[in-house]
């Protein structure tokens, strides 16, 4: 698809062209390292979620705006876990609530118009390599604490209660192929979701541009309806955002959830 | 796509660096402050819980005192209108033996009034009965020379007063 830009027209892939910064040569084991736009842009969204927490820090008894907002977002993840997990819920709230503020801030970081000053925004959660490794570790937890806690006996989880002894021979690879196909769905959502908004919206503002370049009346006829459309555009990728890390974190609690429970 | 095309050559430093950031987030900002801001939403929750709690036993203690108080204050009341009422009773009794012992003073009275009248009306009546018959005497023997004895006259007066 690279090979279609020409001048003048706007490639709606080339914004997650990953592009090294730094130590293009840095290895570990032969293997690169090098610090890209998207290392980057992981670094900024750690360090944006950490000043966030920062304002939950003051600890004060009657919380102000700031500590109120951050209280609200543990208090969602810690209810969430509740109702999906029960009890035992309460210590997952680390690694649950590090995941959807991550996912979150990368969401909407990546939704910043920044391409007005001239800085590009990276969507790293428009990655597989990035999803793919998010849903590789919600995985790993749901198999240890499976295997942990229920030794051999996790594999019940691949015969639902109550299923008639003919049918578990027919249930349980099914079962167990879903089972296994979870990070893949995980991995997958998250990273098509991000990146089929970024390139409706890159699109919608190619045509934008080419319309106006195009002259007045085509610029009326193309370029207004789509930058009304950008706009609406934009504003359900904001939603997406906040409900594709919602749906990252609640569908890893479900999972883990699984792996406590059982059935 | 630049995710496939380019995945061969990216995906170690993806990974590098992503374990590098989601690891500060997770053990910095999951680890270490999460908890805490949990901590201070529990400790205010506690708290709240606390003082409605001790807003309660406050609110039930003035309940009870207050009907405490009630009861102190119908009890004494009570007493009050017993009270009363006794020393009213106590004082109508008193009021009408006083009023009974008056009356039976002025019944004596007017019995001993009423009999001195009888008396007098009585000895008035036999002095008149005497004056009576001495003039019946004194005329008899004036006008017609006659001397009647004066047991004759009385009961002549006497016959006399009773047709009269």
């Amino acid at each position: 698809m690279a090979g279609e830009a020409e001048a003048g027209k706007v490639d709606p892939m080339h914004q997650f062209t990953v592009e090294p910064l730094l130590g293009q040569d840095w290895n570990i084991g032969g293997f690169n390292i090098a610090y890209t736009n998207s290392a980057m842009w992981m670094t900024i969204t750690a360090v944006v979620l950490f000043v966030f927490m920062l304002g939950g820090m003051k600890r004060e008894l009657v919380p102000g705006r700031w500590q109120m907002m951050v209280e609200s977002f543990t208090g969602f993840i810690d209810d969430m876990l509740e109702a999906n997990i029960g009890k035992e819920g309460r210590k997952y709230v680390p690694y649950i609530f590090s995941l959807f503020m991550f996912i979150l801030f990368a969401n909407l970081l990546g939704l910043l118009p920044l391409g007005i000053v001239g800085v590009h925004p990276f969507t790293f959660t428009s990655h597989f390599t990035v999803t793919g490794v998010l849903a590789i570790m919600s995985f790993a937890i749901v198999l240890i604490v499976g295997f942990w806690k229920h030794g051999l006996h996790f594999f019940s989880l691949f015969v639902p209660s109550g299923t008639p002894l003919p049918m578990v021979f027919v249930i349980a690879p099914i079962e167990f192929v879903s089972f296994l196909f979870r990070p893949f769905s995980l991995a997958l959502r998250l990273f098509v979701a991000m990146m089929a908004g970024h390139i409706l919206l890159k699109v919608l503002s190619g045509f934008v541009i080419n319309g106006a370049n195009a002259g007045i009346g085509v610029g009326a006829m193309v370029s207004i309806p789509s930058f009304a459309l950008m706009i609406g555009i934009s504003a359900l990728e904001i939603l997406v955002a906040g409900i594709q890390a919602y749906v990252f974190a609640l569908l890893t609690s479900l999972y883990i959830n699984d792996a406590e429970h059982l059935h | 796509m630049p995710q496939i095309d380019q995945m061969s050559e990216i995906w170690s430093s993806q990974l590098f660096w992503l374990l590098i950031t989601f690891g500060f987030v997770f053990f910095v900002i999951g680890k270490g402050m999460v908890p805490k801001v949990l901590d201070t939403v529990g400790m205010r929750d506690q708290q709240i819980a606390d003082d409605l709690a001790a807003a309660q036993a406050s609110r039930d203690a003035a309940d009870a005192a207050e009907e405490a108080w009630r009861q102190r204050e119908n009890a004494n009341r009570e007493a009050a209108q017993a009270l009363v009422s006794e020393s009213k009773a106590k004082a109508q009794a008193s009021t009408e033996a006083r009023l009974a012992e008056v009356q039976a003073g002025i019944d004596a009275q007017l019995a001993e009034a009423e009999q001195r009248i009888a008396a007098s009306r009585a000895e008035a009546a036999a002095e008149i009965e005497s004056v009576a018959a001495e003039a019946a005497q004194d005329i008899a023997a004036r006008l017609a020379g006659v001397k009647v004895t004066k047991t004759a006259a009385k009961s002549a007066v006497k016959e006399a007063m009773r047709h009269a």
